[in-house]
């Protein structure tokens, strides 16, 4: 332990950053943690349930949001963005902008007044399936734990309505970037991973038909507190899927398009096959498939499905979708590796496995960051003091995750002592 | 400091207007004669500035502040020697009630008084500082990558490292191997192992002390205070010899894996060519070419089949996640060895997970190499020279046979732990089988010897812990507890396992694994000498305490600690070794005699709170009904319903708890000798997929529920006043309907006979 060390900064508030701000606190540094959304958990707090034991990810994040928020060695800014780092290992300096919140923190939020506000806007958080004010609550376990404004999406008769609604310093339009220079030791960048672009799959049809749906909005469906309230229908109609079909390595393993394993699909894929067998009674599922990729001890979730004469698994690349008209129902085009034959089966929604892409990051490095091929970073980059985990080094599951970013909690605190010699 | 409590009732967020605030404030002012109260405007920033002036300028020592959900606050403002304790008034009352009704004002009432009374309760925990200095050096059992790497992580950290490991050389599998998968950019070509290099960076740093040769004969102790004995070994066994004492702080578990037998039908150990990928990687370590065991030939062809030992559902049901990446890779050596020869990889699945799907695309362009999916129906070797495999449903057809000079089969990975509650329970039945009063007693002993059997001799850490000598074991022999969030914890606290023990993996991923784990340790070593639990309750420094005059040696602690916490005198009294405590109180919850407790979490505490509530006589027709829900999840989920505005029965009085495991029966006594007329009890779940964060807690809970409701029966009284539950935070839509349909069945079967008494 060295007393006087300087913080870490940890850049992303997912599962990735938080876990190693509160690993690194706990064995007693002061941490900096940047989340570029209004609340912490990036896309573990998206997910319905993990694999393999189908428990939800508000348990896990229930005890870390705990650790964060009595720690006093770690400080949380949201809305925030890092936008250069300067200087060397044990001794950087550092650029954060926080966006305005616009609300002071002085005063409750009338809850009321959501419904007066007219200006709406995408819903990210359930991947734009349904859409919310310009004053809004991120979601249930939403730490911070408040409402967001949304200057954009906000009429000016709607902030007029919002102020009128609260005491005069309890919103400062006024508020603009607020820039925060940092001493740091060490960087941990965490920047986490978006979903592949799935309408670049142009044969497929997402985008194209309302019952082509990515892995990640399966996600929102299943949540009783997504979209459509824990249901799993058909965008087009509403009705219960009752005939889904997944397809794998939608631009994962694609010299065109990811040409890396996105490592989390196959199990993602199988565990929504479970919500559907849970939430849909009687309903079918068929996974095409190149390789299962079930691996450890998760490959007990597939040989169980496996006793569900309802999941049938077929060895194949799907080439193309095309759509009923008249039922809008989608017809896969999809060869048997197996029997070499080419079917064309008929599915009421088409759930497409997308992979994972780095998020890229737009900060300036004391010299440059190097990608690899494919966008990840390297775990101990090419700048000493500077560290990678969890899917900004490259696509793995939660498990792994939470692993690398104990592991680059370790080297951060290594450096941290080796800057203060 | 004086006890001086303040109260602080909030009026924002709606709650002054659905609850009468003057009359909620006298019953702090009046019945408990608090000397300070006052309302604040909300739980805001400003507000909450205010509070902080006030404690100041009235010198309060202990302070309410009924507002919004303990859970809702963002960071701690107040000063670090007041005790503040945060009802939610919004989330469980005024969210979840109807505005102004009698029925809401009495459930606010009582929550006043609920937690006036806990604060009366409530002294401020000191942490626990043993006499003796604690030591931060760390133990690292297993000297394969996993160890090398977390003994090296933790000395670049500053920190003392001894390592042992069991055989002669160090290194492991690693070391055994000619060449690695691709660790780096473009992940398409082999590398040097690299196990030299780390053994001397270890055997070179100054902090690091390395035991070849060296087991663990005994562990004794505690976080911060374990007294490790060593012994010698030889050739990988047990001799013995002492060796060396000395003190550790925690302890990382890298001990590992060992292969698994293959299938029967492979004909292993039955043909000589038909051989493991281990003994194909050692034979090209050492003799630098692949050749046939029975004839020294060089082999022109390989068949290997995947999964030889591992997925089959009956044989070996996990995936030992480098086999596949290994069979690329000796299909390379073979090919770098002969330039026409030709390897058939049979598979279920190709598992090249993220950039190693680089590898396996480097390895489907190399002539020669050939995959097919299918099932091996037998390998045969009738004319004594080549082998004839002979495979279902493949690629190429339906039904094929392909003539090669070797079979290259990839074993299983099983992990080398101990499981160590297996081997206490066979130790007792050994006992029993022999001193057993009855013959029933012993015939029962020996069942569970023979059942037990395979255990014997395993020991690997050999731990001085009443509940036995090594981690208890998850599915297939993990010793992890947490593995999806938090992969490093084990049932046995400052014990961390790392590497192919706590899960198959590559030596890439090992490295990533033991970097983890020595912060692990190093986290715990810290955290015990600042006197803090760590992992879950991180940070808390109450710990339990025992009033041991009225001990009785039932033993119930002792067995039911979920973290082997307590150990025991000959006499069956409970020694407590408090850096293994992780704070759930479920030694709390298995006292008949009730006595242990916490500083700030007693079963005096929470008996006053139950005792605190205003019970109306049962011509009132107002039942009152306790739940006592964990706050990990259920409390959470109370949160969300109010948050969500689902409505529920005024009736319920809410009491949060460390675990469900931490309930005491007395609570449940006291509470039907208040006049409550049910008791609701929801916690985590458990079982295989338990997701109670103590493990055991939540289903020890459980357990004890039974005998609970039996002892309703012999009061006479209907057993299904006492009702437990499982609910996941995301559950929180269940708990109207828990509430209500528990208050309709009170109605229905009427008010609690004993209620006035």
């Amino acid at each position: 332990m060295k007393s006087n060390a300087k913080p870490i900064l940890v850049i992303g508030g997912g599962i990735a950053g938080m876990t190693a701000a509160v690993e690194a606190a706990e064995v007693g540094y002061d941490v900096i943690l940047v989340e570029k959304e209004a609340y912490l958990g990036g896309r573990v707090v998206q997910m319905n349930r993990y694999f393999p034991k189908m428990c939800p990810p508000s348990c896990g994040f229930e005890i870390n949001v705990r650790r964060i928020r009595q720690n006093p060695r770690i400080t949380v800014y949201t809305l925030s963005d890092v936008e250069e780092i300067s200087g060397q290992a044990g001794d950087f300096k550092a650029v954060l902008r926080v966006k305005p919140k616009y609300l002071t923190g002085k005063y409750p939020v009338d809850v009321s007044v959501v419904e007066k506000l007219t200006g709406e806007r995408n819903n990210d958080f359930n991947y734009g399936m349904d859409r919310t004010k310009g004053l809004y609550f991120p979601h249930d376990m939403a730490y911070p734990h408040g409402y967001v404004i949304d200057r954009e999406t906000l009429s000016d008769t709607d902030a007029g309505v919002l102020q009128g609604s609260m005491p005069d310093d309890a919103i400062d339009w006024e508020m603009t970037d607020e820039k925060i220079k940092v001493k740091i030791g060490a960087v941990i960048i965490a920047a986490g991973w978006k979903p592949f672009d799935a309408t670049k799959l142009d044969t497929l049809g997402y985008g194209q038909y309302q019952n082509v749906v990515t892995n990640v909005m399966m996600e929102r469906m299943a949540s009783n507190n997504g979209p459509t309230g824990g249901e799993i229908t058909r965008p087009s109609d509403g009705r219960k899927a009752m005939n889904v079909a997944f397809v794998q390595c939608a631009g994962s393993r694609d010299e065109n398009h990811l040409p890396y394993c996105s490592a989390v699909c196959c199990m993602a894929s199988l565990k929504q096959a479970r919500y559907l067998r849970d939430k849909n009674e009687n309903s079918k599922t068929t996974v095409f498939y190149i390789d299962i990729r079930t691996i450890g001890r998760l490959e007990k979730f597939y040989y169980d499905m496996l006793d569900d004469a309802n999941i049938s698994f077929v060895k194949g690349k799907v080439a193309a979708i095309s759509e009923n008209p008249d039922s809008k129902n989608l017809i896969l085009d999809v060869e048997d590796t197996i029997t070499r034959e080419n079917n064309h089966p008929e599915f009421e929604l088409v759930v497409l496995a997308t992979g994972m892409a780095p998020n890229s990051i737009n900060i300036k490095f004391p010299s440059e960051l190097l990608l690899n091929d494919y966008g990840f970073i390297e775990g101990a980059t090419n700048i000493e003091g500077i560290y990678s985990a969890g899917c900004s080094k490259h696509p793995c599951d939660v498990s792994s995750t939470t692993k690398d970013a104990t592991a680059a909690a370790l080297k951060a605190i290594q450096c941290l002592i080796g800057g203060e010699e | 400091m004086e006890e001086k409590i303040g109260v602080f009732i909030c009026t924002g967020y709606g709650i002054g207007e659905a609850i009468d605030i003057e009359a909620l404030s006298k019953v702090a002012t009046e019945e408990y004669s608090v000397p300070y109260c006052r309302t604040v405007r909300s739980c805001e920033k400003s507000d909450l500035n205010i509070i902080v002036e006030d404690i100041e300028k009235e010198e309060l020592s202990k302070v309410l502040i009924a507002g919004i959900s303990p859970r809702r606050y963002e960071e701690d403002v107040f000063p670090g020697d007041v005790i503040v304790e945060k009802l939610g008034l919004r989330e469980h009352v005024v969210w979840s009630q109807p505005p102004n009704e009698e029925d809401t004002q009495m459930l606010a009432e009582d929550y006043i008084r609920m937690y006036l009374t806990k604060l009366q309760k409530f002294e401020p925990p000191e942490p626990f500082q043993p006499e003796e200095t604690l030591n931060k050096s760390i133990l690292v059992v297993g000297g394969g990558v996993t160890g090398l790497t977390a003994a090296l992580e933790a000395a670049k950290t500053g920190y003392d490292v001894r390592l042992i490991d069991k055989s002669e050389k160090l290194g492991g599998w690693l070391s055994k191997q000619y060449r690695s998968i691709p660790s780096k950019p473009p992940f398409r070509d082999l590398e040097d192992n690299g196990i030299d290099a780390l053994i001397k960076e270890v055997d070179e740093h100054p902090l690091i002390k390395v035991y070849r040769s060296a087991a663990a004969a005994r562990i004794e102790g505690a976080p911060g205070l374990f007294d490790v004995s060593l012994k010698s070994t030889k050739n990988g066994k047990t001799e013995g010899e002492p060796l060396d004492t000395f003190r550790v702080g925690s302890i990382i578990q890298a001990t590992g894996w060992k292969p698994k037998e293959p299938r029967e039908n492979l004909s292993y150990g039955k043909i000589p060519d038909v051989i493991r990928n281990i003994e194909l990687e050692e034979m090209v370590k050492e003799n630098g070419k692949i050749v046939r065991p029975s004839d020294g030939k060089e082999v022109k062809s390989i068949a290997f089949i995947q999964c030889g030992g591992s997925i089959d559902k009956k044989h070996h049901s996990y995936c030992s996640s480098i086999c596949c990446l290994n069979a690329l890779k000796q299909a390379m050596y073979l090919r770098e060895q002969d330039d026409n020869a030709k390897a058939y990889i049979f598979y279920e699945f190709i598992r090249t997970p993220g950039f190693y799907e680089d590898f396996y695309r480097k390895a489907q362009e190399e002539p020669g190499i050939f995959f097919t999916k299918g099932e091996i129906t037998g390998v045969k070797n009738e004319n004594g020279g080549k082998l004839l495999v002979s495979a279902l449903n493949t690629m190429p057809g339906d039904n094929i046979e392909v003539e090669v000079d070797l079979v290259v089969l990839a074993a299983g990975m099983i992990p080398n732990s101990a499981d160590g509650e297996a081997i206490r329970a066979l130790e007792d039945a050994k006992i029993t089988a022999e001193k057993g009063e009855t013959d029933v007693q012993r015939d029962a002993a020996k069942e569970k010897i023979a059942k037990l059997e395979e255990h014997e001799g395993t020991e690997i850490l050999n731990l001085g812990y009443r509940q036995g000598p090594d981690l208890p074991t998850l599915e297939y022999g993990f010793p992890d507890s947490h593995f999806i969030c938090f992969p490093y914890e084990s049932r046995r606290t400052g014990i961390y396992p790392a590497g192919s023990v706590r899960q198959p993996m590559d030596s890439l991923s090992s490295k990533e694994d033991a970097a983890g784990a020595a912060l692990k340790a190093i986290q715990c070593v810290e955290m015990t000498d600042r006197g803090e639990a760590v992992h879950p309750r991180a940070g808390d420094k109450s710990y339990p305490d025992f009033f041991m005059q009225r001990c009785t040696q039932c033993k119930r602690c002792t067995e039911e600690c979920p973290f082997g916490v307590l150990n025991e005198d000959e006499k069956g009294t409970p020694l407590l070794s408090a850096t293994r405590c992780r704070r759930c109180g479920v030694c709390m919850g298995a006292c008949p005699e009730r006595i242990v407790s916490f500083k700030d979490f007693s079963v005096n505490m929470i008996a006053s709170m139950i005792k605190a509530v205003n019970v109306p006589d049962e011509f009132e027709e107002k039942p009152r009904i306790l739940a006592l829900l964990c706050e990990n999840d259920a409390f959470p989920a109370l949160d969300l319903a109010g948050q969500h505005g689902l409505q529920y029965s005024p009736f319920v009085r809410v009491i949060p708890v460390r675990c469900l495991g931490s309930v005491n029966s007395i609570w449940i006594s006291e509470a039907i000798s208040t006049g409550f007329d049910g008791i609701i009890l929801i916690g985590c779940k458990y079982g295989d997929d338990y997701q109670c964060h103590f493990c055991k807690g939540s289903e020890l809970a459980f357990a004890r529920g039974d005998n609970i409701r039996e002892k309703l029966e012999q009061m006479q009284m209907e057993n299904q006043r006492v009702e437990l539950h499982e609910l996941q935070i995301s559950d929180y839509e269940r708990i109207p309907e828990i509430f209500n349909s528990f208050a309709e069945m009170i109605e229905e079967i009427g008010m609690n006979p004993f209620k006035g008494m």
